[in-house]
């Protein structure tokens, strides 16, 4: 089978070089980023081929995250394959931007490294920014590791370009702990990543002068309502293609892409719901208590918009308990943004699976095996007693 | 005009022809309609330069009435003509004129 796989070159990037890494054999039109803080090192490195010539990229580097948006959409709407990157507060900054570029259907790829969101002043890891955005039109992927950052970066690109989707993708990779620090992954060849992404063909531009076009046009209550059910369409239409492009990713690279991950799942009695980085220790701990007789799983949420219940559901049906993991401040819900989904998939397919959710790893706080096996032993005890109260539980907090 | 569905519009809004917005009737919106009296008119041109919306109909340098299609009825003509010839009349009593 293997042999049938491109070849890809090993190597060990920081989780925001691969992102720029990708950036460069993608060799988008334009990428227009805010040059310093909050932005991080994908920037930086991109910037650097763009002066050695590496790409053929018109860089703009506009004074903030807001203008970024603004001048991707621009880029967009002239035809252009327009990309940016950045994370936490500067994905905040963009907020207003960001409908306006799912409202007008700009397929650009933005690459964010997960931080939270002050005050108190914080840059470190948790899912804050990308939650906050999370009902903004865009399609919106995590990471787990470095190979993840990267065979996201590229399929993003042929999600949102997609004739059925037309949508923004952003995708998510954990501040610092991908971001930051170097990780092990496989490159494809330039020409085979090129081939994959294809060229990017606009139906209308700004600057076709034989076919004068307006975007973003002012729309009255006689039309808006109409026009943002298509983006509802464009979401429907992704919860197909994503997972085509996945196949199709996989068939190239070994490496098959779906919308969520299950892991020692089958049998599993109790499991844990997680997106990004700390599913990997979650993993560890289900190993721990597999080890123990515990039959303990963990289902990785890969794809948050558009959210795939059926997919989630399927994964969990015959689970008896099971805990969200919520690694963002999401003030004022009965669970959470993850658990929230949750719950309405198990509840709308009628599924009696206990379900509690966890707030964890805030402001980059580490969550170690140990704290997941507690996740499991809090579940086998809802099991036991068939109480799942309190179900917003906050992991490894100074409860005093 | 039926109001068309959403599968049957452009994407996201985008406008495919250039000079579209006359087949925007922003006559809708109108809830008081401008009444020329031709008789007082002398075709001063002060509503033509005035009007936003480009509605005031001129033929042979003459004033010859307002596009209805298109008037929001700001009452901008109406407030700068200088021989008061235009009144605002409220929508409602206006068609029930015209229906008579």
């Amino acid at each position: 089978m293997s042999e049938t796989y491109a070849k890809s070159a090993v190597r060990a990037l920081e989780g925001d070089m691969v992102v720029a890494e990708a950036m460069r054999q993608i060799n988008p039109d334009v990428v227009a980023a805010y040059p310093i803080t909050p932005q991080t090192e994908i920037v930086q490195t991109f910037s650097e081929f763009v002066a050695d010539g590496r790409v053929d990229t018109e860089f703009i580097a506009v004074e903030s995250e807001h203008a970024a948006m603004s001048a991707c959409i621009g880029a967009s709407a002239a035809g252009a394959r327009a990309m940016t990157a950045t994370c936490g507060a500067g994905l905040a900054l963009m907020w207003e931007v960001l409908w306006c570029a799912s409202g007008m259907r700009c397929p650009i790829t933005m690459a964010v490294v997960n931080r939270s969101l002050s005050a108190p002043l914080n840059i470190l890891t948790d899912q804050t920014d990308m939650m906050g955005a999370r009902d903004a039109g865009w399609v919106q992927l995590f990471a787990e590791n470095h190979q993840e950052v990267y065979d996201n970066a590229l399929q993003a690109v042929r999600i949102a370009e997609h004739p059925d989707v037309l949508l923004p993708v952003m995708h998510g990779l954990a501040g610092f702990v991908l971001g930051h620090t170097l990780g092990r992954l496989e490159i494809l060849p330039d020409d085979v990543a090129k081939q994959f992404v294809g060229q990017y063909k606009p139906s209308h531009s700004l600057l076709d002068i034989n076919h004068p076009t307006t975007f973003g046009a002012y729309d009255h209550w006689d039309y808006f309502f109409e026009h943002k059910r298509q983006q509802w369409e464009g979401m429907n239409n992704a919860l197909k293609v994503i997972s085509e492009i996945g196949q199709e990713f996989g068939r190239l690279t070994g490496r098959y892409y779906g919308f969520v991950e299950p892991y020692m799942l089958d049998d599993a009695d109790v499991a844990i719901v997680i997106i990004g980085s700390a599913t990997g220790t979650a993993k560890v701990a289900a190993d721990r208590m597999r080890a123990n007789g515990i039959k303990a799983g963990v289902l990785k949420i890969r794809c948050f918009r558009p959210f795939p219940p059926q997919a989630l559901a399927d994964a969990l049906k015959g689970r008896k308990a099971v805990a969200v993991m919520e690694r963002s401040s999401c003030f004022g819900g009965e669970t959470s943004p993850v658990s929230a989904e949750v719950c309405s998939a198990l509840y709308q397919r009628s599924l009696p699976i206990k379900v509690v959710t966890y707030i964890y790893g805030l402001g980059g706080r580490d969550t170690v095996p140990d704290e997941f096996c507690q996740v499991y032993r809090d579940l086998l005890k809802i099991v036991d007693t068939g109480v799942a109260e309190p179900i917003f539980r906050y992991l490894a907090l100074r409860d005093y | 005009m039926k109001p068309k569905g959403w599968k049957e519009i452009s994407l996201g809004g985008l406008v495919a022809d250039a000079g579209s917005s006359v087949e925007y009737e922003t006559g809708t919106w109108r809830s008081l309609r401008p009444v020329i009296d031709l008789e007082r008119c002398t075709h001063c041109m002060i509503c033509w330069i005035y009007c936003p919306d480009g509605a005031i109909q001129v033929k042979n340098s003459k004033v010859v009435g307002i596009d209805l299609k298109h008037c929001k009825g700001c009452g901008i003509c109406a407030n700068e003509c200088p021989r008061k010839a235009i009144t605002m009349v409220e929508e409602s009593k206006a068609n029930a004129e015209a229906a008579k």
